[in-house]
Protein backbone atom coordinates (compact mmCIF):
# COMPACT_ATOMS: atom_id res chain seq x y z
CA UNK A 1 0.00 0.00 0.00
CA UNK A 2 1.47 3.38 -0.95
CA UNK A 3 1.99 6.12 1.59
CA UNK A 4 -1.03 8.36 1.96
CA UNK A 5 -0.53 11.79 0.41
CA UNK A 6 -1.64 14.37 2.94
CA UNK A 7 -2.76 17.71 1.54
CA UNK A 8 -0.63 20.75 2.48
CA UNK A 9 -3.40 21.95 4.82
CA UNK A 10 -2.67 18.98 7.07
CA UNK A 11 0.48 20.77 8.29
CA UNK A 12 -1.20 24.19 8.57
CA UNK A 13 -2.24 24.65 12.21
CA UNK A 14 -5.38 26.79 11.59
CA UNK A 15 -6.74 23.89 9.55
CA UNK A 16 -7.49 22.16 12.86
CA UNK A 17 -9.57 25.04 14.25
CA UNK A 18 -13.05 25.68 12.93
CA UNK A 19 -12.82 29.09 11.28
CA UNK A 20 -15.44 31.71 12.12
CA UNK A 21 -15.12 33.48 8.78
CA UNK A 22 -17.91 32.06 6.60
CA UNK A 23 -16.07 31.69 3.32
CA UNK A 24 -12.95 30.35 4.96
CA UNK A 25 -14.99 27.83 6.93
CA UNK A 26 -16.73 26.54 3.79
CA UNK A 27 -13.37 26.06 2.11
CA UNK A 28 -11.92 24.45 5.22
CA UNK A 29 -14.80 21.99 5.52
CA UNK A 30 -14.60 21.17 1.84
CA UNK A 31 -10.94 20.24 2.18
CA UNK A 32 -11.68 18.25 5.32
CA UNK A 33 -14.54 16.27 3.79
CA UNK A 34 -12.38 15.45 0.77
CA UNK A 35 -9.57 14.43 3.06
CA UNK A 36 -11.88 12.20 5.13
CA UNK A 37 -13.13 10.38 2.04
CA UNK A 38 -9.69 10.05 0.47
CA UNK A 39 -8.17 8.80 3.66
CA UNK A 40 -10.90 6.23 4.26
CA UNK A 41 -10.71 5.08 0.69
CA UNK A 42 -6.97 4.76 0.97
CA UNK A 43 -7.19 2.70 4.14
CA UNK A 44 -10.30 0.91 2.84
CA UNK A 45 -12.30 1.80 5.92
CA UNK A 46 -16.00 2.41 5.97
CA UNK A 47 -16.56 3.36 9.56
CA UNK A 48 -15.24 6.05 11.87
CA UNK A 49 -15.57 6.60 15.56
CA UNK A 50 -15.23 10.13 16.88
CA UNK A 51 -13.31 8.74 19.85
CA UNK A 52 -10.50 7.30 17.74
CA UNK A 53 -8.07 9.85 19.09
CA UNK A 54 -4.94 8.25 17.70
CA UNK A 55 -6.14 8.10 14.12
CA UNK A 56 -3.67 10.16 12.01
CA UNK A 57 -6.68 11.69 10.30
CA UNK A 58 -7.68 13.36 13.57
CA UNK A 59 -4.24 14.00 14.90
CA UNK A 60 -1.16 15.45 13.24
CA UNK A 61 1.64 14.62 15.60
CA UNK A 62 4.31 16.62 13.79
CA UNK A 63 2.56 19.95 14.47
CA UNK A 64 0.78 18.80 17.63
CA UNK A 65 -2.68 19.61 16.46
CA UNK A 66 -5.74 17.45 16.72
CA UNK A 67 -9.33 17.79 15.63
CA UNK A 68 -11.70 18.44 18.46
CA UNK A 69 -14.63 15.96 18.70
CA UNK A 70 -16.95 18.88 17.92
CA UNK A 71 -15.15 19.68 14.70
CA UNK A 72 -15.11 16.00 13.68
CA UNK A 73 -18.85 15.96 14.18
CA UNK A 74 -19.23 19.10 12.05
CA UNK A 75 -17.24 17.47 9.27
CA UNK A 76 -19.21 14.22 9.48
CA UNK A 77 -22.48 16.10 9.40
CA UNK A 78 -21.26 17.90 6.32
CA UNK A 79 -20.52 14.48 4.78
CA UNK A 80 -23.98 13.31 5.80
CA UNK A 81 -25.52 16.22 3.94
CA UNK A 82 -23.76 15.21 0.73
CA UNK A 83 -24.85 11.58 1.24
CA UNK A 84 -21.45 10.20 2.16
CA UNK A 85 -22.01 9.35 5.80
CA UNK A 86 -24.64 8.08 8.25
CA UNK A 87 -24.59 8.10 12.01
CA UNK A 88 -24.81 4.58 13.41
CA UNK A 89 -25.84 5.44 16.97
CA UNK A 90 -28.05 7.99 18.61
CA UNK A 91 -25.16 9.81 20.27
CA UNK A 92 -23.64 10.28 16.85
CA UNK A 93 -20.30 8.85 17.91
CA UNK A 94 -20.07 5.97 15.42
CA UNK A 95 -20.33 6.76 11.74
CA UNK A 96 -20.47 4.93 8.49
CA UNK A 97 -18.62 6.83 5.79
CA UNK A 98 -18.39 5.83 2.11
CA UNK A 99 -16.55 7.07 -0.90
CA UNK A 100 -19.56 6.97 -3.21
CA UNK A 101 -23.05 7.82 -2.12
CA UNK A 102 -25.40 4.92 -1.46
CA UNK A 103 -27.34 5.77 -4.56
CA UNK A 104 -24.17 5.74 -6.68
CA UNK A 105 -23.20 2.36 -5.24
CA UNK A 106 -26.66 1.01 -5.98
CA UNK A 107 -26.59 2.25 -9.57
CA UNK A 108 -23.07 0.89 -10.13
CA UNK A 109 -24.09 -2.57 -8.89
CA UNK A 110 -27.28 -2.52 -10.93
CA UNK A 111 -25.44 -1.46 -14.10
CA UNK A 112 -22.92 -4.24 -13.55
CA UNK A 113 -25.67 -6.81 -13.06
CA UNK A 114 -27.35 -5.72 -16.26
CA UNK A 115 -24.11 -5.70 -18.21
CA UNK A 116 -23.23 -9.19 -17.08
CA UNK A 117 -26.78 -10.43 -17.64
CA UNK A 118 -27.41 -11.55 -14.09
CA UNK A 119 -30.92 -10.11 -13.80
CA UNK A 120 -33.40 -12.48 -12.20
CA UNK A 121 -30.65 -14.57 -10.67
CA UNK A 122 -29.65 -14.50 -7.04
CA UNK A 123 -26.26 -13.26 -5.83
CA UNK A 124 -24.81 -13.13 -2.35
CA UNK A 125 -23.50 -9.82 -1.03
CA UNK A 126 -20.05 -11.37 -0.70
CA UNK A 127 -20.04 -12.11 -4.41
CA UNK A 128 -20.75 -8.51 -5.22
CA UNK A 129 -18.38 -6.91 -2.74
CA UNK A 130 -15.48 -9.33 -2.78
CA UNK A 131 -16.10 -11.74 -5.64
CA UNK A 132 -13.43 -12.39 -8.26
CA UNK A 133 -15.64 -11.11 -11.05
CA UNK A 134 -15.92 -7.60 -9.56
CA UNK A 135 -12.23 -6.83 -8.96
CA UNK A 136 -12.24 -4.29 -11.78
CA UNK A 137 -15.34 -2.52 -10.48
CA UNK A 138 -15.37 0.65 -8.35
CA UNK A 139 -17.57 -0.98 -5.77
CA UNK A 140 -15.20 -3.88 -5.24
CA UNK A 141 -14.16 -4.15 -1.60
CA UNK A 142 -17.15 -2.21 -0.32
CA UNK A 143 -18.19 -2.94 3.23
CA UNK A 144 -21.06 -5.39 3.23
CA UNK A 145 -23.17 -3.31 5.57
CA UNK A 146 -22.73 -0.32 3.26
CA UNK A 147 -23.64 -2.46 0.29
CA UNK A 148 -26.68 -3.70 2.16
CA UNK A 149 -27.83 -0.12 2.73
CA UNK A 150 -27.25 0.69 -0.94
CA UNK A 151 -29.25 -2.35 -2.02
CA UNK A 152 -32.09 -1.47 0.34
CA UNK A 153 -32.30 1.81 -1.52
CA UNK A 154 -32.51 -0.08 -4.80
CA UNK A 155 -35.16 -2.33 -3.30
CA UNK A 156 -37.29 0.71 -2.52
CA UNK A 157 -37.13 1.62 -6.20
CA UNK A 158 -38.28 -1.88 -7.07
CA UNK A 159 -35.13 -2.96 -8.87
CA UNK A 160 -34.16 -5.82 -6.63
CA UNK A 161 -35.29 -7.88 -3.69
CA UNK A 162 -33.26 -8.73 -0.64
CA UNK A 163 -33.50 -12.24 0.70
CA UNK A 164 -32.23 -13.28 4.09
CA UNK A 165 -30.72 -16.74 4.25
CA UNK A 166 -29.26 -18.05 7.50
CA UNK A 167 -28.35 -14.58 8.76
CA UNK A 168 -26.57 -13.61 5.55
CA UNK A 169 -28.14 -11.75 2.68
CA UNK A 170 -28.77 -12.59 -0.86
CA UNK A 171 -30.21 -10.38 -3.54
CA UNK A 172 -32.26 -10.90 -6.65
CA UNK A 173 -32.23 -8.22 -9.32
CA UNK A 174 -35.07 -7.50 -11.70
CA UNK B 1 -24.02 75.78 73.51
CA UNK B 2 -23.29 78.86 75.59
CA UNK B 3 -22.54 80.76 72.39
CA UNK B 4 -26.21 80.84 71.55
CA UNK B 5 -28.16 83.97 72.45
CA UNK B 6 -31.88 84.73 72.58
CA UNK B 7 -32.61 86.98 69.67
CA UNK B 8 -35.70 87.90 67.69
CA UNK B 9 -35.73 86.01 64.42
CA UNK B 10 -35.54 88.99 62.13
CA UNK B 11 -33.05 89.68 59.38
CA UNK B 12 -30.89 92.69 59.97
CA UNK B 13 -29.88 94.97 57.12
CA UNK B 14 -27.67 93.35 54.45
CA UNK B 15 -28.40 89.92 55.91
CA UNK B 16 -30.13 87.44 53.64
CA UNK B 17 -31.76 84.06 53.99
CA UNK B 18 -29.64 81.12 52.75
CA UNK B 19 -31.15 77.80 53.66
CA UNK B 20 -33.40 75.98 56.11
CA UNK B 21 -33.92 72.52 57.48
CA UNK B 22 -36.50 71.08 59.84
CA UNK B 23 -36.66 68.59 62.72
CA UNK B 24 -33.17 69.46 63.88
CA UNK B 25 -31.70 68.63 67.28
CA UNK B 26 -28.83 70.48 68.94
CA UNK B 27 -26.08 68.73 70.90
CA UNK B 28 -24.02 70.65 73.43
CA UNK B 29 -20.67 69.04 72.82
CA UNK B 30 -21.55 65.37 72.74
CA UNK B 31 -24.53 65.77 75.06
CA UNK B 32 -28.15 65.81 74.07
CA UNK B 33 -30.19 68.90 74.92
CA UNK B 34 -33.88 69.70 75.11
CA UNK B 35 -33.64 71.57 71.86
CA UNK B 36 -35.12 68.92 69.67
CA UNK B 37 -37.42 68.76 66.66
CA UNK B 38 -36.78 72.35 65.79
CA UNK B 39 -36.31 74.34 62.66
CA UNK B 40 -32.97 75.83 61.65
CA UNK B 41 -32.59 78.77 59.37
CA UNK B 42 -29.26 79.78 57.96
CA UNK B 43 -28.64 83.36 56.94
CA UNK B 44 -25.51 84.96 55.62
CA UNK B 45 -24.61 86.09 59.16
CA UNK B 46 -26.32 83.82 61.66
CA UNK B 47 -27.81 80.46 62.40
CA UNK B 48 -31.29 80.44 64.03
CA UNK B 49 -32.97 77.55 65.83
CA UNK B 50 -36.61 77.73 66.83
CA UNK B 51 -39.57 75.50 67.69
CA UNK B 52 -41.69 74.83 64.59
CA UNK B 53 -43.38 78.05 63.52
CA UNK B 54 -41.44 80.31 65.86
CA UNK B 55 -39.06 81.57 63.23
CA UNK B 56 -41.89 82.27 60.83
CA UNK B 57 -43.60 84.39 63.54
CA UNK B 58 -40.29 86.18 64.16
CA UNK B 59 -40.48 85.15 67.81
CA UNK B 60 -37.48 85.10 70.11
CA UNK B 61 -35.36 82.11 69.14
CA UNK B 62 -31.87 80.75 69.65
CA UNK B 63 -29.29 82.43 67.50
CA UNK B 64 -25.64 81.70 66.80
CA UNK B 65 -23.58 84.32 64.95
CA UNK B 66 -21.57 82.54 62.29
CA UNK B 67 -18.48 84.49 63.30
CA UNK B 68 -18.20 82.05 66.23
CA UNK B 69 -17.63 79.14 63.92
CA UNK B 70 -14.03 78.09 63.48
CA UNK B 71 -14.53 75.09 61.35
CA UNK B 72 -17.06 72.59 60.21
CA UNK B 73 -16.90 68.85 60.64
CA UNK B 74 -19.18 65.91 60.30
CA UNK B 75 -19.67 62.55 61.87
CA UNK B 76 -21.64 59.60 60.67
CA UNK B 77 -23.55 57.49 63.11
CA UNK B 78 -24.91 54.11 62.41
CA UNK B 79 -27.51 52.36 64.48
CA UNK B 80 -29.48 49.23 63.94
CA UNK B 81 -32.78 51.02 64.23
CA UNK B 82 -32.27 54.28 62.47
CA UNK B 83 -29.73 53.47 59.81
CA UNK B 84 -26.91 55.84 58.98
CA UNK B 85 -27.11 59.56 59.39
CA UNK B 86 -24.69 62.41 59.27
CA UNK B 87 -24.33 65.01 61.99
CA UNK B 88 -22.72 68.35 61.45
CA UNK B 89 -20.15 69.46 64.04
CA UNK B 90 -19.49 73.16 64.46
CA UNK B 91 -16.27 74.03 66.29
CA UNK B 92 -16.76 77.35 68.04
CA UNK B 93 -14.70 80.19 69.39
CA UNK B 94 -15.11 81.10 73.05
CA UNK B 95 -18.05 83.44 73.67
CA UNK B 96 -17.30 87.12 73.44
CA UNK B 97 -17.85 89.37 76.46
CA UNK B 98 -20.69 91.25 74.78
CA UNK B 99 -22.75 88.16 74.22
CA UNK B 100 -26.47 88.47 74.88
CA UNK B 101 -28.01 86.05 77.41
CA UNK B 102 -28.72 82.64 75.97
CA UNK B 103 -30.14 79.26 76.99
CA UNK B 104 -26.91 78.22 78.72
CA UNK B 105 -24.47 80.54 80.46
CA UNK B 106 -21.56 78.16 80.78
CA UNK B 107 -20.55 75.13 78.85
CA UNK B 108 -17.31 73.22 78.74
CA UNK B 109 -17.89 72.04 75.21
CA UNK B 110 -16.19 73.96 72.43
CA UNK B 111 -18.38 72.49 69.77
CA UNK B 112 -22.02 71.83 69.07
CA UNK B 113 -23.62 69.30 66.82
CA UNK B 114 -26.66 69.55 64.60
CA UNK B 115 -28.57 66.41 63.96
CA UNK B 116 -31.87 65.43 62.39
CA UNK B 117 -34.10 62.41 62.46
CA UNK B 118 -32.50 61.25 59.24
CA UNK B 119 -29.47 63.47 59.42
CA UNK B 120 -29.37 66.90 57.89
CA UNK B 121 -30.16 67.42 54.25
CA UNK B 122 -27.27 67.65 51.84
CA UNK B 123 -28.47 71.05 50.62
CA UNK B 124 -28.35 72.50 54.07
CA UNK B 125 -24.98 71.00 54.72
CA UNK B 126 -23.40 72.37 51.58
CA UNK B 127 -25.14 75.74 52.01
CA UNK B 128 -23.65 75.98 55.50
CA UNK B 129 -20.22 75.12 54.20
CA UNK B 130 -20.40 77.67 51.43
CA UNK B 131 -21.74 80.40 53.70
CA UNK B 132 -18.93 79.81 56.16
CA UNK B 133 -16.37 79.96 53.38
CA UNK B 134 -17.83 83.16 52.00
CA UNK B 135 -17.53 84.96 55.39
CA UNK B 136 -20.00 87.63 54.40
CA UNK B 137 -20.43 88.72 58.02
CA UNK B 138 -16.78 89.78 58.07
CA UNK B 139 -17.31 92.41 55.45
CA UNK B 140 -19.61 94.47 57.64
CA UNK B 141 -17.66 93.49 60.74
CA UNK B 142 -14.31 94.67 59.45
CA UNK B 143 -15.79 97.94 58.33
CA UNK B 144 -17.18 98.33 61.83
CA UNK B 145 -13.93 97.45 63.54
CA UNK B 146 -12.02 99.85 61.36
CA UNK B 147 -14.22 102.64 62.63
CA UNK B 148 -13.95 101.33 66.17
CA UNK B 149 -10.19 100.86 65.88
CA UNK B 150 -9.80 104.44 64.76
CA UNK B 151 -11.85 105.51 67.77
CA UNK B 152 -9.93 103.42 70.22
CA UNK B 153 -6.30 103.74 69.20
CA UNK B 154 -5.54 107.09 70.81
CA UNK B 155 -6.97 105.96 74.14
CA UNK B 156 -5.21 102.58 74.24
CA UNK B 157 -2.54 102.40 76.93
CA UNK B 158 0.78 100.56 76.45
CA UNK B 159 1.00 99.73 80.20
CA UNK B 160 -2.48 98.23 80.21
CA UNK B 161 -1.55 96.22 77.16
CA UNK B 162 1.45 94.65 78.89
CA UNK B 163 -0.54 93.90 82.02
CA UNK B 164 -3.11 92.14 79.96
CA UNK B 165 -0.40 90.07 78.34
CA UNK B 166 1.07 88.98 81.69
CA UNK B 167 -2.40 88.07 82.92
CA UNK B 168 -2.92 85.93 79.93
CA UNK B 169 0.11 83.78 80.68
CA UNK B 170 -0.12 83.17 84.39
CA UNK B 171 -2.08 80.65 86.45
CA UNK B 172 -4.32 77.76 85.56
CA UNK B 173 -6.32 80.15 83.47
CA UNK B 174 -3.19 80.81 81.46
CA UNK B 175 -2.59 77.14 80.83
CA UNK B 176 -6.19 76.65 79.85
CA UNK B 177 -6.01 79.58 77.51
CA UNK B 178 -2.82 78.17 76.05
CA UNK B 179 -4.43 74.80 75.40
CA UNK B 180 -7.43 76.47 73.90
CA UNK B 181 -5.26 78.53 71.62
CA UNK B 182 -3.47 75.42 70.54
CA UNK B 183 -6.71 73.59 69.73
CA UNK B 184 -7.88 76.60 67.85
CA UNK B 185 -4.73 76.75 65.79
CA UNK B 186 -5.08 73.08 64.87
CA UNK B 187 -8.65 73.60 63.83
CA UNK B 188 -7.69 76.52 61.70
CA UNK B 189 -4.93 74.56 60.10
CA UNK B 190 -7.32 71.82 59.17
CA UNK B 191 -9.77 74.30 57.78
CA UNK B 192 -6.96 75.91 55.80
CA UNK B 193 -5.77 72.59 54.47
CA UNK B 194 -9.16 71.91 53.01
CA UNK B 195 -9.42 75.39 51.69
CA UNK B 196 -6.15 74.80 49.85
CA UNK B 197 -7.85 72.49 47.42
CA UNK B 198 -10.20 75.19 46.30
CA UNK B 199 -7.32 77.64 46.20
CA UNK B 200 -5.49 75.20 43.98
CA UNK B 201 -8.47 75.06 41.68
CA UNK B 202 -8.52 78.83 41.25
CA UNK B 203 -4.76 78.93 40.96
CA UNK B 204 -4.90 76.46 38.10
CA UNK B 205 -6.73 78.99 35.99
CA UNK B 206 -4.02 81.57 36.68
CA UNK B 207 -1.32 79.06 35.84
CA UNK B 208 -2.94 78.31 32.56
CA UNK B 209 -3.20 82.02 31.85
CA UNK B 210 0.46 82.41 32.71
CA UNK B 211 1.51 79.67 30.35
CA UNK B 212 -0.53 81.36 27.66
CA UNK B 213 1.16 84.72 28.07
CA UNK B 214 4.60 83.15 28.16
CA UNK B 215 3.96 81.22 25.01
CA UNK B 216 2.58 84.40 23.44
CA UNK B 217 5.72 86.28 24.36
CA UNK B 218 7.89 83.57 22.91
CA UNK B 219 5.99 83.81 19.70
CA UNK B 220 6.77 87.53 19.50
CA UNK B 221 10.44 87.00 20.16
CA UNK B 222 10.79 84.42 17.48
CA UNK B 223 13.90 86.10 16.11
CA UNK B 224 15.98 85.67 19.25
CA UNK B 225 15.19 82.07 20.12
CA UNK B 226 15.43 79.34 17.57
CA UNK B 227 12.19 77.81 16.32
CA UNK B 228 13.18 74.46 17.66
CA UNK B 229 13.51 75.76 21.20
CA UNK B 230 10.25 77.63 20.96
CA UNK B 231 8.46 74.49 19.96
CA UNK B 232 10.02 72.50 22.74
CA UNK B 233 9.22 75.09 25.39
CA UNK B 234 5.69 75.32 24.14
CA UNK B 235 5.30 71.60 24.39
CA UNK B 236 6.41 71.78 28.00
CA UNK B 237 3.78 74.38 28.69
CA UNK B 238 1.12 72.41 26.90
CA UNK B 239 1.93 69.36 28.94
CA UNK B 240 0.87 71.36 31.99
CA UNK B 241 -2.66 71.35 30.71
CA UNK B 242 -4.78 72.38 27.83
CA UNK B 243 -5.41 76.09 27.37
CA UNK B 244 -8.98 76.37 28.40
CA UNK B 245 -10.70 73.25 29.66
CA UNK B 246 -14.36 73.06 28.71
CA UNK B 247 -16.32 72.83 31.94
CA UNK B 248 -19.96 72.17 32.56
CA UNK B 249 -20.38 75.48 34.37
CA UNK B 250 -19.92 77.41 31.15
CA UNK B 251 -22.88 75.79 29.47
CA UNK B 252 -26.56 75.84 30.11
CA UNK B 253 -27.52 72.81 28.08
CA UNK B 254 -25.99 69.38 28.18
CA UNK B 255 -25.87 68.97 24.44
CA UNK B 256 -23.90 72.18 23.95
CA UNK B 257 -21.53 71.10 26.67
CA UNK B 258 -20.99 67.68 25.19
CA UNK B 259 -20.56 68.88 21.65
CA UNK B 260 -17.91 71.42 22.57
CA UNK B 261 -16.28 68.88 24.83
CA UNK B 262 -16.26 66.53 21.87
CA UNK B 263 -14.60 69.19 19.78
CA UNK B 264 -11.90 69.64 22.35
CA UNK B 265 -11.29 65.92 22.70
CA UNK B 266 -11.01 65.69 18.96
CA UNK B 267 -8.40 68.45 18.77
CA UNK B 268 -6.47 66.99 21.62
CA UNK B 269 -6.38 63.39 20.55
CA UNK B 270 -6.02 63.54 16.82
CA UNK B 271 -2.23 63.45 16.94
CA UNK B 272 -1.86 60.81 19.65
CA UNK B 273 -4.38 58.57 17.92
CA UNK B 274 -2.50 58.86 14.65
CA UNK B 275 0.68 57.93 16.44
CA UNK B 276 -1.01 54.90 17.94
CA UNK B 277 -1.99 53.55 14.59
CA UNK B 278 -5.43 55.08 14.27
CA UNK B 279 -7.20 53.62 17.28
CA UNK B 280 -7.31 54.30 21.00
CA UNK B 281 -9.30 52.48 23.62
CA UNK B 282 -11.72 54.51 25.74
CA UNK B 283 -9.72 53.77 28.87
CA UNK B 284 -6.65 55.34 27.30
CA UNK B 285 -8.73 58.25 26.08
CA UNK B 286 -10.06 58.81 29.58
CA UNK B 287 -6.59 58.86 31.10
CA UNK B 288 -5.16 61.16 28.47
CA UNK B 289 -8.02 63.63 28.54
CA UNK B 290 -8.00 63.93 32.30
CA UNK B 291 -4.23 64.13 32.39
CA UNK B 292 -4.38 67.04 30.00
CA UNK B 293 -7.21 68.77 31.82
CA UNK B 294 -5.32 68.71 35.06
CA UNK B 295 -7.88 69.69 37.64
CA UNK B 296 -11.13 70.07 35.76
CA UNK B 297 -11.59 66.32 35.72
CA UNK B 298 -14.21 64.67 33.58
CA UNK B 299 -16.41 61.82 34.71
CA UNK B 300 -16.36 58.67 32.58
CA UNK B 301 -20.04 59.23 31.72
CA UNK B 302 -19.44 62.76 30.50
CA UNK B 303 -16.53 61.57 28.43
CA UNK B 304 -18.58 58.80 26.87
CA UNK B 305 -21.42 61.20 26.03
CA UNK B 306 -18.95 63.60 24.49
CA UNK B 307 -17.37 60.80 22.48
CA UNK B 308 -20.79 59.80 21.19
CA UNK B 309 -21.10 63.34 19.85
CA UNK B 310 -17.86 63.13 17.89
CA UNK B 311 -18.50 64.01 14.26
CA UNK B 312 -15.27 64.56 12.53
CA UNK B 313 -11.96 63.02 11.84
CA UNK B 314 -12.40 60.86 14.94
CA UNK B 315 -15.34 58.61 15.68
CA UNK B 316 -16.47 56.39 18.50
CA UNK B 317 -16.63 52.81 17.36
CA UNK B 318 -18.05 49.74 19.08
CA UNK B 319 -16.66 46.38 18.13
CA UNK B 320 -18.84 43.28 18.07
CA UNK B 321 -17.01 42.18 21.20
CA UNK B 322 -18.34 45.26 23.01
CA UNK B 323 -15.00 47.05 23.18
CA UNK B 324 -15.25 50.72 22.33
CA UNK B 325 -12.51 52.81 20.82
CA UNK B 326 -11.96 56.16 19.23
CA UNK B 327 -10.88 55.67 15.67
CA UNK B 328 -9.71 57.94 12.90
CA UNK B 329 -12.32 58.11 10.19
CA UNK B 330 -9.69 57.79 7.50
CA UNK B 331 -8.55 54.61 9.16
CA UNK B 332 -11.07 52.05 8.03
CA UNK B 333 -11.16 48.30 8.41
CA UNK B 334 -9.64 47.59 5.02
CA UNK B 335 -6.55 49.58 5.91
CA UNK B 336 -6.28 47.91 9.30
CA UNK B 337 -6.66 44.52 7.69
CA UNK B 338 -3.97 45.16 5.08
CA UNK B 339 -1.63 46.52 7.69
CA UNK B 340 -2.26 43.68 10.14
CA UNK B 341 -1.93 41.06 7.42
CA UNK B 342 1.49 42.43 6.56
CA UNK B 343 2.55 42.04 10.16
CA UNK B 344 1.19 38.51 10.33
CA UNK B 345 2.84 37.55 7.07
CA UNK B 346 6.16 38.94 8.17
CA UNK B 347 6.04 36.87 11.35
CA UNK B 348 4.41 33.82 9.71
CA UNK B 349 1.98 33.69 12.63
CA UNK B 350 1.12 36.09 15.43
CA UNK B 351 -0.49 35.86 18.82
CA UNK B 352 -2.45 38.82 20.18
CA UNK B 353 0.22 39.77 22.67
CA UNK B 354 2.94 39.65 20.03
CA UNK B 355 1.08 42.10 17.82
CA UNK B 356 0.37 44.35 20.81
CA UNK B 357 4.09 44.42 21.57
CA UNK B 358 5.06 45.09 17.98
CA UNK B 359 2.68 48.01 17.55
CA UNK B 360 2.91 49.33 21.07
CA UNK B 361 -0.85 49.13 21.58
CA UNK B 362 -3.04 47.51 24.20
CA UNK B 363 -3.96 43.84 24.05
CA UNK B 364 -7.58 44.80 23.55
CA UNK B 365 -6.81 46.84 20.47
CA UNK B 366 -4.43 44.25 19.09
CA UNK B 367 -7.12 41.60 19.40
CA UNK B 368 -9.70 43.83 17.72
CA UNK B 369 -7.29 44.45 14.87
CA UNK B 370 -6.78 40.75 14.34
CA UNK B 371 -10.51 40.06 14.56
CA UNK B 372 -11.26 42.76 12.01
CA UNK B 373 -8.68 41.22 9.71
CA UNK B 374 -10.18 37.80 10.30
CA UNK B 375 -13.68 39.09 9.55
CA UNK B 376 -12.37 40.26 6.19
CA UNK B 377 -11.01 36.78 5.57
CA UNK B 378 -7.38 37.82 5.48
CA UNK B 379 -6.15 35.77 8.41
CA UNK B 380 -7.35 32.60 10.06
CA UNK B 381 -7.08 31.37 13.60
CA UNK B 382 -5.40 28.49 15.30
CA UNK B 383 -6.72 27.63 18.75
CA UNK B 384 -4.61 25.15 20.64
CA UNK B 385 -3.35 24.53 24.14
CA UNK B 386 -0.69 27.13 23.40
CA UNK B 387 -3.37 29.76 22.95
CA UNK B 388 -4.83 31.70 20.08
CA UNK B 389 -2.63 32.47 17.09
CA UNK B 390 -3.41 34.00 13.75
CA UNK B 391 -1.99 32.85 10.41
CA UNK B 392 -2.30 34.32 6.94
CA UNK B 393 -5.45 32.85 5.46
CA UNK B 394 -3.80 30.28 3.22
CA UNK B 395 -6.98 28.21 3.27
CA UNK B 396 -8.59 30.73 0.96
CA UNK B 397 -5.62 32.22 -0.81
CA UNK B 398 -3.51 29.25 -1.71
CA UNK B 399 -5.81 27.87 -4.40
Amino acid sequence: MTEFQWPWEYTFPPFFTLQPHEETRQQQLKVWTDLFLKYLKHTNKFSLSINEQSLPLFHNESIQRRLSPELILVILEQLQRSGHATALDKRRQEWQVYWYTLEAYGNMVYDWIQETGQTNSICTLYEIASGESTTQMDFHGVDESVLLNALRLLEEKGRCELIEIDGSHGVKFF
Amino acid sequence: MNRFAYVEARLSSNETFVSRDSRVKIFDGDQKTDFEEGEVVLTTHRLFWGRPGEIARAAVTLCLPLSYVISLGEETTASNFFGRKTRIILHLRPPGPDKMPGPLDTSRATHIKLSGKNGLSMEFHSALRETLNARIWEISLTSETIIKGVDRSPTSDPVNDRLARIQKRTGIGGIERHLEAKAKATDENIALAFQDLSVLMTMAKDMVGLSKTISGRIREQKGEISDDETVRFKSYLMSLGIDDPVTRDNFTSNSAYFSSLAQQICQMLIDPIEEHGGMMSLADVYCRVNRARGLELLSPEDLLHACEQLRGPIRLRSFPSGARVLQLESHDDDLIAIDTLEKVQAAESLAVEELAKQLGISLLLAKERLLVTERLGKVCRDESIEGLRFYPNLLLQRD
